[in-house]
């Protein structure tokens, strides 16, 4: 179930290797490498922030544009000052973090079934992202501003769109018009705001998107910005003079490099690299899955299947879902105010994170049979109790450890000791937390969770239950009476196998300290 | 490396080595940011060479001649259209030719914009020309019913480097204009 080799493979195995140097100094939860599109919404609140105040003081006619921000930023170290670099930093971290973001998900392969929608979705705003940062240069009516207005309109006049060129516009300092500066403020208002519209649309069919950043990497991350602002004020560099070529140029090369590109090639190549980039990626989805892609084949794994006979419409199922595919419906047994969960197979990633939260998944139910409200087919909760017991039955070794694995993150395959007993799931959210209770009960003397890093799941939130599940905080909870000594939840992403190995080893030397001779006890019913 | 089972995603690293290793990726994200938003400086145009704008958008003239309808003519027509003139509606495409001391440089022809071909033409065309004096000479022509150019410019000119020289038409002031 791992990615298979190719190019991007090992690209992504690269990436990975500077997403753990990060993890080390941030931790996984506050990594900023895997937090990227909640660092882009932050840099967006920061460019908010910013543009609101320096909305209030700039003057949006032609004449006064340029004199209102020298102004306003003639004390570098001024709060006019600090926003007007602020948000010109901001609008260069937003462009980095979004290209960033882009190119992870598409290292990971996310665009396919039920990652579609948001890939989609996502792709689509790029222009809109193009926009509304080039457009804001455009305001300061300085060299810089005059230099990517006339670009674009020379840009955008290589297309049959209009009988006359945009680009007379700025023939002279009489062609600008108030009127052509008023549809310039328009354009960086508008376009932003429908920009935070569409991303409305991009994060709908994931639950709990993470709009803000954690706490201290907002902080840090924010106070970098705010730093360099500091540091490096934003200057303009002189008033727009349309008789003269603006050179040299200090160019924001994060997102004017379009400009140079056009006049180093050609417009036409140009439109042609650009509109292909974006066909491209928009065609992704649609594409025959040579491409690897999570999960390695482009065959759809099946998607979760409600049983309504074990279903008691708890929502937890509903609740735990990372990509807001169940829906509660009318229970069949038409008891009133009873509900039934209802999987969209469209949306369903098949990770199995239901089938975990479903109170029904106990494997301590005495049925022959065991079947739970939500399942996935392909490693039902019944076969995965079958293989556990089976598993312990010929398990050698005085301390038999049992470790639940994810198919996404490091291969516990790799545990090949007589005394470990490996159980993979397809994301380790599907661990419905009395297993871990039943493993102990049924001979195994200790019990390792292994999950992907914070924000390192494959289906997003199964690290985050997992770990809430375990350590009570989150139903269904591990009891409390379980002997925390015996159970370790270990983090460790794909290529991360070496930290399985050393949790293992670490588990098995403080198991066999553990006084315990209480030996295996027997079966007991959930309560 | 297990993290403790009590609090797995609590926090992060904590300690010296954390505390420095963040510093120093916060300081390398804003130190790439803080560069790469100013530099490398880009020069637009060699610091020797001038630019020449050659712009213009101008409607030619229609193609063919009014003519007088014939009566048999206007009794086809509906009464409200039986205009005793009839003037074709498609114009001549816009020719234009700049030679700058002596040597060719542009040979442009526009067509008529629209589908009846009977909107304006427009040309735009940058120039990058070496600074100092240069002998400018434009040609245009409107009017595919006669032959040679309407219009004609001659100008010896002095460009500073990075100057901007806009060559554009504009029939009230006379025809090709410089500024
Ligand atoms: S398998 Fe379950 S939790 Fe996962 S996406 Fe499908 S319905 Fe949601
Ligand atoms: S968690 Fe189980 S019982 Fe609860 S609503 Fe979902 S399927 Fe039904």
């Amino acid at each position: 179930m791992k990615v298979s080799e190719s190019p991007s493979a090992g690209a992504l195995s690269a990436w990975r290797r500077v997403e753990r140097c990060f993890d080390r100094a941030f931790g996984a939860g506050s990594n900023p490498l895997r937090q990227l599109g909640a660092l882009a919404f932050l840099a967006i609140w920061l460019l908010a922030l910013s543009g609101i105040w320096l909305y209030a003081v700039f003057d949006t006619s032609v004449s006064g544009a340029y004199d209102s921000i020298v102004r306003m930023s003639r004390a570098p170290w001024s709060p006019g000052g600090l926003m007007r670099s602020l948000h010109r930093y901001a609008t260069d971290a937003f462009v980095l973090f979004t290209a960033l973001h882009l190119l992870r998900e598409a290292l990971h392969g996310r665009w396919r079934h039920f990652r579609r929608y948001s890939w989609l979705t996502g792709v689509a705003l790029l222009p809109l992202v193009a926009v509304s940062a080039i457009g804001g240069f455009w305001l300061n009516w300085d060299r810089l501003g005059q230099f990517s207005a006339i670009a674009t309109a020379e840009w955008l006049d290589a297309l049959p769109l209009l009988a006359n060129p945009l680009a007379r516009n700025f023939l002279g300092s009489a062609s600008v018009s108030d009127r052509l500066f008023s549809l310039f403020v328009f354009v960086h208002i508008g376009v932003p705001l429908l920009l935070l519209f569409g991303l409305w649309f991009h994060i709908q069919r994931i639950t709990r998107a993470a709009v803000f950043p954690p706490r201290t990497l907002a902080i840090g991350t924010s106070a970098a910005l705010l730093a360099l602002a500091v540091a490096a004020p934003v200057a303009s560099q002189g008033p727009a003079d349309l008789t003269r070529i603006p050179t040299p140029l200090a160019l924001d090369w994060l997102v004017l490099f379009v400009h140079p590109l056009m006049y180093a090639t050609s417009a036409g190549f140009t439109w042609v690299l650009t509109l292909g980039t974006f066909g491209a990626l928009l065609a992704l989805p649609f594409l025959p899955a040579a491409v690897p892609r999570l999960g390695g084949s482009a065959a759809r794994a099946p998607v979760a299947v409600v049983d309504p006979a074990n279903c008691n419409g708890c929502r937890r199922c509903f609740a735990d879902c990372p990509f807001a595919a169940i829906t509660m419906v009318p229970h069949p047994d038409r008891r009133v105010g009873r509900e039934l969960a209802q999987v969209h197979p469209d949306l369903c990633a098949s990770c199995g994170i239901c089938a975990g939260a479903c109170p029904s998944s106990t494997p301590f139910r005495s049925t022959a049979a065991l079947v739970t409200g939500i399942d996935m087919p392909q490693l039902p909760v019944g076969t995965l109790r079958r293989r556990l017991q089976s598993g312990l039955e010929t398990m050698r070794g005085a301390r038999p450890i049992v470790v639940f694995g994810c198919a996404q993150g490091a291969d516990a395959r790799c545990l090949t000791a007589p005394d470990v007993l490996v159980l993979p799931l397809i994301c380790t959210g599907q661990l419905a937390p009395s297993f871990v209770e039943y493993a102990l009960r049924d001979g195994a003397a200790g019990v390792l969770v292994a999950s992907c890093r914070d924000g390192g799941c494959a289906f997003r939130l199964g690290a985050r239950w997992t770990a809430e599940r375990l350590a009570g905080t989150r139903a269904p909870q591990l009891r409390a009476s379980v002997p925390r000594a015996k159970v370790d939840l270990v983090q460790a992403d794909a290529e991360e196998e070496a930290v399985l190995e050393a949790a293992v080893a670490s588990m098995r030397e403080r198991l066999s300290k553990i006084n315990d001779f209480s030996g295996p006890t027997s079966k007991m019913h959930h309560g | 490396m297990a993290e403790s089972l009590k609090s797995p995603a609590a926090g992060g690293p904590r300690g010296l080595r954390a505390w420095v290793g963040q510093t120093v990726l916060y300081g390398l994200f804003a130190l790439a940011v803080g560069v790469f938003s100013h530099w490398p400086p880009y020069r637009h145009l060699a610091a020797d060479l001038a630019l020449i704008k050659l712009s213009l958008v101008h409607t030619g003239k229609p193609v063919g001649d009014c003519r007088p309808l014939t009566p048999e003519e206007l009794a086809k027509l509906p009464p409200n259209m039986r205009a005793p003139v009839q003037c074709p509606r498609e114009r001549s495409p816009v020719t234009v030719e700049l030679d700058i001391d002596g040597a060719p440089v542009v040979r442009a022809e526009a067509a008529p914009s629209g589908l009846a071909r009977d909107g304006a033409s427009a040309i735009y065309r940058r120039i990058p020309v070496r600074a100092g004096d240069r002998q400018i000479s434009v040609r245009l022509r409107d009017d595919v019913r006669s032959e040679g150019f309407a219009y004609r410019l001659e100008r010896r000119v002095h460009l500073a480097p990075a100057q901007v020289l806009v060559i554009d038409f504009d029939t009230e002031k006379g025809g090709i204009t410089l500024q």
